[in-house]
């Protein structure tokens, strides 16, 4: 009888190798690194600490006469709930209950005031001063706006809906500040005049327009909700400030001229006594006032300033996340040393050995390090906002409010901006296995084009298309304030605004990270560790 | 000490990557110089516009692969542990640092020359095309101008001193992703910082103080009267930088064991 040898097993239970093991394996190779835990921390810290920073060095104040107290000044607030700009000229009536208002504009013109009126910002002597476009041919604005309203009351801030002509952006339906309908396009003159109408039935207002006052176009319906039975119509006429914005290291400084636009009304539908008001929102009362004169059925208005939301009023919340570009270095640091640490040490070879699936591997390193790095910006914004806009607010600074679904955006995309960028740092480390390479090319792709378009002598041309396709265009995500096309203005990367829309910004990063991850994997599989 | 330059300067020839990265610092300033330059059309919207520091933006992109090169001198020997064979050889460690420094900052003239009067070249070639000539108004790039000479041979000085800076950091924190992660912290952080604070002054501090946009305040050829730090003096600032990076580098390297 021969003896039969019976090949080892061991008496150990079988281990699993399932992802959530190498999930385990990845987290421990994290937590067990001192200074990689510490690097977590001064991330949050750097963050924070920068927006205490950059909130101390910002202050607003208000100087009548040499006297300087803290605080700008005072806005009136929109329905929406955001600050807008209400000063025009208005000729009204009270008007009850549903009913309609029909006049004919036959000529809208404006004059730029040479004296400049003097309100403005500091002229400075600055490098890249940029001017918008300016004004038409017959001096008008070209947002300069002429025609019919519908307010609740002569309050500043109130509900309204309106039809208009406009400088040089045609016929327009507008309600609540922010919201603008486009009508036909084309100026208006003594040889095409427009006729304007706007209905009310309850709360649904409608304007029309007409360019013989027989065959009507509908522009718009808005519906103002809680509208009283009585309101106030009548003609109005506004023509907002020429600017010209200076564009420099560090900020914009601007100087703006007041202008003034005259309009030429006849065939008002509503007759009874009217009477001419300048709504203003009060402690500064506008260089121009605006007036009106009526002779039979014809009249004459004047009117100068603005109905519209405000821009580049007051600090958006993103301001106090100018630290996020700190937290996120130390973050790049630690993702790609989260790679190339293994390289350099020699522990990818037991690594790649007791996980042959290199691809899981890589996966479970990328999970581990872009969930460490979503919770530290999470950690840190949520931080960072509330300390940093109690900062600015105690400085004097006006934060420009948003919605909480925008508040949360803000966060939870800082958040997301970390961990994308985690995981790019982390695929870059795969792909260069060294770590300077890596750990450079990554705050150049991410930090740099932000620092070109914001502070450097580019022109903003460049800078908006640097900020479509560098992964820099996830600071999209950042942006709280809206952008309004009826306003003129600087919407430049500068003054925070960015070409591409929040969630589009971010997905530029993702693509980025993707196709560094797909190059990780395949060069990972291919290449001895 | 010229036998530790000669040994550093063999080092620093031999590694692959030093070429590689020297090409590409030079690559990268040229192409983004010739990128801004392209990209102006003419009449800018900006009324005092600086060509010649516009035709030498590629140095803001090129100086991150000079902070590399440099980073890499000390942080690969830290990495593989030829920072041993090396001491061994050279006791001396203050020797072994300055004998760095003068070879590296030597590679980095070089490069730096050749990548400034490339971006220079380029800018020459394109933005008199674009309208931006001297019946204009604009500062003439020849070298024959007193300013444009000032801002070229300026903007080689800074690339230099970034690389000293870089090395001086690298020494003291031995690891090179710490290291270029701190590097490129301290030149990219501060302008965006300087952007974000509104007071005036605050802006003006930081902006003396800023390594990056203090140095690069040599490039500046127009409207010197409203810089927030002259040319020369905003060079020293980052020259205090790297001085103060080098020496405290040295210090570590002297009391630590490598």
């Amino acid at each position: 009888m021969t003896a039969t040898t019976m090949p080892y097993h061991s008496e150990l239970p079988v281990g699993r190798d399932g992802f959530a093991q190498l999930l385990h394996a990845e987290w421990t190779k994290f937590r067990t690194v001192r200074g990689w835990v510490i690097g977590a921390f001064v991330a949050v810290l750097v963050v924070v600490l920068l927006a205490l920073l950059t909130g101390s060095g910002s202050h607003t104040e208000t100087c009548i006469k040499g006297k300087c107290s803290p605080g700008g000044p005072s806005v009136p607030i929109g329905p929406g709930g955001e600050p807008v700009i209400d000063s025009f000229y208005f000729v009204h009536q009270p008007l009850s209950d549903n009913a309609s208002i029909t006049v004919r504009v036959g000529s809208l013109t404006g004059a730029t005031l040479p004296d400049g009126g003097g309100a403005g910002g500091s002229s400075a002597g600055s490098p890249n001063s940029q001017q918008l476009p300016a004004a038409t041919s017959s001096g008008v604005q070209p947002w300069a706006k002429a025609g019919l309203i519908i307010t609740q009351d002569t309050a500043p801030g109130a509900a309204y809906a309106a039809i208009m002509v406009t400088g040089s952006h045609g016929v327009r339906m507008q309600n609540n500040y922010t919201n603008d309908t486009a009508g036909s396009p084309g100026a208006v003159s003594a040889a095409s005049p427009r006729w304007l109408r706007l209905t009310r039935t309850g709360s649904i207002l409608t304007g029309y327009e007409s360019t013989d006052g027989t065959h009507w176009t509908k522009v718009g319906t808005v519906q103002l909700a809680g509208l009283s039975p009585t309101v106030q119509a009548g003609l109005f006429v506004a023509s907002p400030p020429y600017q010209q914005v200076s564009q420099q290291l560090g900020g914009s400084t601007g100087t703006q001229s007041f202008t003034l636009a005259t309009a030429a009304f006849d065939n008002v539908s509503l007759h009874g006594p009217w009477s001419g008001t300048q709504i203003d929102p009060g402690n500064r009362p506008p260089p121009v006032l605006g007036k009106f004169q009526q002779s039979g059925g014809a009249f004459s208005v004047s009117g100068s300033g603005d109905i519209a939301p405000t821009v580049g009023f007051g600090r958006p919340i993103e301001r106090t996340l100018a630290g996020a570009f700190g937290g996120l270095i130390v973050l790049i640091v630690l993702a790609t040393l989260f790679i190339t640490g293994e390289y350099r040490r020699g522990l990818i070879r037991t690594t790649l050995a007791a996980s042959p699936r290199r691809g899981r591997v890589l996966a479970a390193k990328a999970v581990v390090i872009g969930a460490v790095a979503f919770l530290t910006g999470l950690v840190a914004a949520t931080i960072a906002i509330p300390v940093g806009e109690r900062i600015l607010r105690s400085n004097g600074n006006y934060i420009y409010p948003v919605s909480t679904l925008t508040q949360l955006r803000v966060i939870a995309g800082t958040a997301a901006l970390f961990a994308l960028a985690a995981v790019l740092a982390l695929a870059l480390g795969a792909v260069l296995r060294r770590s300077a390479g890596a750990v450079a090319a990554v705050i150049v792709l991410i930090v740099l084009p932000y620092i070109l378009s914001v502070a450097s002598v580019l022109p903003t041309g460049v800078t908006q298309w640097l900020l479509r396709l560098t992964p820099a265009a996830a600071f999209a995500i950042q942006q709280s304030v809206p952008q309004y096309p009826q306003v003129s203005y600087q919407y430049t990367p500068a003054n925070g605004y960015f070409p591409l829309a929040p969630w589009a910004g971010l997905a530029v990063l993702c693509a980025y990270t993707a196709l560094a991850m797909g190059l990780a994997v395949i060069l990972l599989r291919r290449r001895d560790a | 000490m010229r036998q530790a330059v000669h040994a550093e300067w063999t080092k620093l020839r031999t590694a692959a990557t030093t070429g590689w990265l020297l090409v590409a610092a030079i690559a990268l300033t040229v192409t983004m110089s010739a990128a801004a330059a392209a990209a102006l059309t003419y009449p800018p919207a900006s009324s005092e516009l600086d060509t010649t520091k516009l035709s030498l933006a590629g140095i803001e992109l090129g100086q991150a692969v000079i902070a590399i090169l440099a980073v890499l001198a000390i942080g690969n020997e830290y990495s593989t542990g030829m920072i041993r064979t090396t001491l061994t050889a050279m006791p001396c460690r203050t020797v072994v640092l300055a004998a760095k420094a003068a070879t590296l900052s030597a590679a980095v003239l070089a490069a730096g020359t050749i990548a400034v009067l490339g971006s220079l070249l380029v800018g020459q070639l394109i933005l008199p095309r674009n309208g931006f000539t001297v019946a204009h108004g604009y500062q003439s790039l020849s070298l024959a101008n007193g300013p444009t000479l000032r801002a070229a041979a300026g903007s080689v000085l800074y690339l230099a001193l970034i690389a000293l800076l870089a090395l001086g950091v690298t020494t003291a924190v031995r690891d090179s992703a710490t290291a270029i992660g701190i590097v490129l912290g301290l030149l990219y952080l501060f302008p965006i910082i300087a952007h974000v604070v509104t007071d005036p002054q605050w802006q003006r501090h930081l902006q003396q103080i800023a390594p990056m946009n203090a140095g690069l305040a040599i490039q500046a050829t127009t409207g010197l009267r409203s810089l927030p730090i002259s040319p020369w003096a905003g060079l020293g600032v980052l020259a205090v930088w790297a001085t103060g990076a080098l020496l405290a580098g040295g210090l570590l390297l002297r009391l630590r064991d490598a």
